[in-house]
């Protein structure tokens, strides 16, 4: 399955690792949520990069205390049409400042890349190589945007009623209630 | 009537080009059926029984007679010749062939037209009041809240794969013409006792197998923070929802799972996060929009003026299409006048490309060029001076749509049952044909008064059954087709899920049922002016039961 990044198909230096198999001592790894959560000590202490693979149906508030040591998280889409994890991104990205790799996994097609890259996300496995070619092409099939997102895109409504251009993503920041 | 921009009409051409690529890889066989799925729903289309059919948004019911105009080209070009308005302000074309789709969308897209989430899992085409900014009973223009949503829930990166559909509605009238307590979320703008305009939030209204009226989780709702507001219910909806069973993936299970007070907590806890960001909105940014909805400029006109009250004693006809058809403007001199679309024996809500273009032609001479659909399946003139209404009845006689039935029995909201529906498990449309020739007699459905008949032909609900006055629902058992009916069921300001009155009914009696049932109010009611809905809020549902199954 091919991987993208900024825009091109690039290998993947990450090892993804099973349940139950051995971590090899050296290089990048991708390892399950409980295994990343049962030895988060013993990740933390690790040269290498590691990454988790975090399912759908589990809070990434989990994942908060980590996210200083994790150099990625996978989301998945287990179907193109079980959207979860664009919120789990976004709430990854823009509530709790994660920096690292967001990788989308799972039936990632031509038709979610601009809603992928807007949530967040910045690397992604593709399900279809003709999809991963038409990489560049489906990222700017629009130049009309709508939503202010931590992908810092300037609105239509900042244009059109002439507010100042923010170059710094939109960040909304937890408030004490 | 909106003015678009710029960014309106280049949004609307690169999805029309994304659509293009879309059709042409389903085409080649590089889409499977189930990967153009959820693509081709999120523009519109349908594949029903016969062909694939076209959704077009109608956004919160205003159309330009330029965009009528395209409707009836694109019925002509591309379909039989007609269109079908449906309950949520959209018109369907159910004829139209996959690879002609694109063209059809492009020629759409031109008078700013299209089918963008007018289906799917996404947020769907925000509707309100069709006598928004005309209505004397409110407060200010829904439209302005409509069209932000709009704006802002189009392509939203987050919510374009729900668990299910979510449809928003918006009110700002005391009377509802809205429908907003069947909706997946319902806005209703009123003034609070500070003195402030805002919103009244409900969650959780649908109708469908497991019918719930929505549920109030924020009484008042400062302006400023609608956005951020329901970004947060959607967020929840998003990540909580059910998957696993589409019966049980819409928003009204969740809510009525964790229960509404539950629900309301964690949408609270959530939006306190996200309200003071980015979302939180600029008045500049209301003004904005608020100051691309034109109104007309319309004439200093009394009201009654002496050409129409000499009109109403010398024509009969039409002082009783005015007592009907024509409602009070909030502008003196002015009328609002319902086109009904319900003429005795035809499909509810169908209308042919040459009606559209005389009614496009209609309102550009008398109404400020401008028309509205309402989800009672009726079009709208807007801004009728009084003193033409005499020339707009004949006009509007001439092409069939002054039909003096507007809120009578045989004003039937009707879904396409399964003359179209690949879901239907009955007919639905020659159960309202038959029902309109029953009380063609427009005296008799005078009579009657005010009185909804809603039709479904399946469990979905798309005809409203569970909210009319008077519900008939199709089944199916054992290969046939029947009918359970409810009484007392209201989309109003006090909407009410119907009553059933017992077990269901051939094909062949629901017009006599019905027949029974308004004979019944008719010996039942206190006085000739105790609506049916009230009368059977009197005395229940049980008097109806008896006269109806006393003989069956």
């Amino acid at each position: 399955m091919p991987l993208v990044r900024s825009g091109k198909v690039v290998e993947d230096r990450f090892v993804r690792v099973a349940d139950g198999e051995p971590v090899p001592e050296q290089g990048p790894v991708i390892v399950s949520a409980d295994r990343f959560l049962a030895d988060a000590d013993e990740f933390a202490q690790r040269q290498d990069a590691v990454g988790v693979i975090w399912p759908n149906n589990r809070s990434v508030a989990e994942l908060e205390p980590h996210l200083t040591r994790l150099a990625l998280i996978a989301l998945v889409f287990p179907a193109y049409k079980d959207g979860r994890a664009y919120s789990q991104a976004r709430v990854l990205r823009e509530r709790y400042g994660f920096r690292g790799e967001l990788r989308a996994t799972g039936q990632v097609l031509r038709d979610q890349f601009l809603f992928l890259i807007r949530a967040g996300f910045d690397a992604f496995e593709v399900a279809k190589p003709a999809d991963a070619a038409a990489f560049e092409e489906a990222a700017r099939r629009y130049s009309v945007f709508f939503q202010p997102t931590g992908d810092g895109r300037m609105t239509v409504a900042r244009v059109r009623t002439g507010r100042a251009s923010r170059t710094a993503p939109v960040r909304s920041e937890r408030v004490s209630a | 009537m909106y003015l678009y921009d710029d960014f309106d009409r280049t949004l609307l051409a690169e999805r029309v080009a994304e659509f293009r690529g879309q059709v042409a890889r389903r085409l080649t066989g590089e889409l499977n059926e189930d990967e153009f799925k959820s693509l081709r729903l999120m523009n519109g289309v349908y594949l029903q029984l016969h062909a694939y059919m076209l959704r077009i948004a109608i956004p919160y019911g205003t159309l330009a007679s330029d965009q009528m105009r395209k409707l009836a080209h694109v019925a002509r070009r591309y379909d039989r010749g007609y269109g079908h308005f449906t309950t949520r302000q959209n018109i369907q074309f159910n004829w139209i062939k996959l690879a002609e789709l694109p063209d059809a969308m492009a020629d759409l897209a031109d008078s700013r037209l299209h089918g963008m989430q007018t289906s799917g899992n996404c947020v769907r085409n925000i509707t309100t009041d069709q006598w928004a900014a005309v209505a004397p009973d409110e407060i200010e223009d829904p439209r302005v809240w409509a069209e932000l949503l709009r704006q802002h829930l189009t392509l939203h990166p987050e919510f374009s794969f729900l668990p299910r559909k979510f449809k928003i509605a918006v009110s700002a009238a005391s009377h509802d013409r809205a429908a907003i307590a069947i909706h997946d979320l319902s806005l209703r703008l009123y003034r609070n006792g500070a003195g402030e305009v805002g919103f009244e939030v409900g969650v959780g209204g649908g109708l469908g197998r497991t019918p719930f009226l929505a549920k109030i989780i924020k009484p008042f709702l400062a302006k400023r923070d609608l956005l951020s507001y329901v970004e947060a219910v959607l967020r929840l909806y998003n990540q909580y929802g059910r998957r696993d069973n589409i019966y049980k993936a819409r928003i009204k299970i969740l809510v009525h799972e964790l229960g509404a007070e539950r629900f309301g907590r964690e949408v609270e806890a959530e939006w306190r996060s996200i309200k003071d960001g980015a979302l939180a909105l600029d008045p500049a940014v209301i003004a904005e929009i608020a100051a691309r909805f034109r109104y007309p400029d319309y004439e200093r006109l009394a009201d009654s003026p002496p050409a129409l009250v000499a009109a109403r004693k010398a024509d009969a006809r039409f002082a009783t299409w005015v007592h009907n058809a024509v409602a009070n403007h909030k502008v003196p001199g002015y009328a609002i006048v319902t086109l009904s679309l319900k003429p005795v024996g035809k499909p509810p809500g169908d209308c042919t490309a040459d009606q559209m273009d005389a009614i496009a032609d209609i309102t550009d001479r008398y109404s400020f060029g401008e028309i509205r659909v309402g989800h009672e399946q009726n079009l709208v003139l807007p801004h009728v001076p009084q003193r033409d209404l005499p020339e707009v009845f004949r006009a509007l006689d001439a092409i069939g749509v002054a039909t003096p039935n507007v809120g009578l029995v045989s004003d039937i909201i009707a879904c396409p049952g399964l003359d179209y529906c690949s879901l239907a498990n009955a007919r639905a449309i020659p159960v309202a044909q038959e029902i309109s020739q029953r009380f063609r007699d427009l005296d008799v459905a005078r009579g009657l008064g005010r009185l909804h008949v809603n039709i479904s032909g399946c469990i979905n609900a798309c005809g409203h059954h569970h909210v009319g006055h008077i519900g008939i629902l199709g089944v199916e058992k054992n290969g046939e087709e029947f009918y359970q009916i409810t009484i007392g069921g209201r989309a109003d300001e006090k909407a009410q899920l119907g009553a059933l009155i017992g077990p269901a009914v051939p094909y062949d009696d629901v017009a006599d049922v019905v027949e029974d049932i308004a004979q019944a109010y008719l010996e039942l009611r206190q006085q000739s002016d105790e609506l049916f809905i009230d009368t059977v809020k009197r005395v229940g549902v049980e008097p109806f039961k008896e006269r109806v199954y006393a003989t069956r």
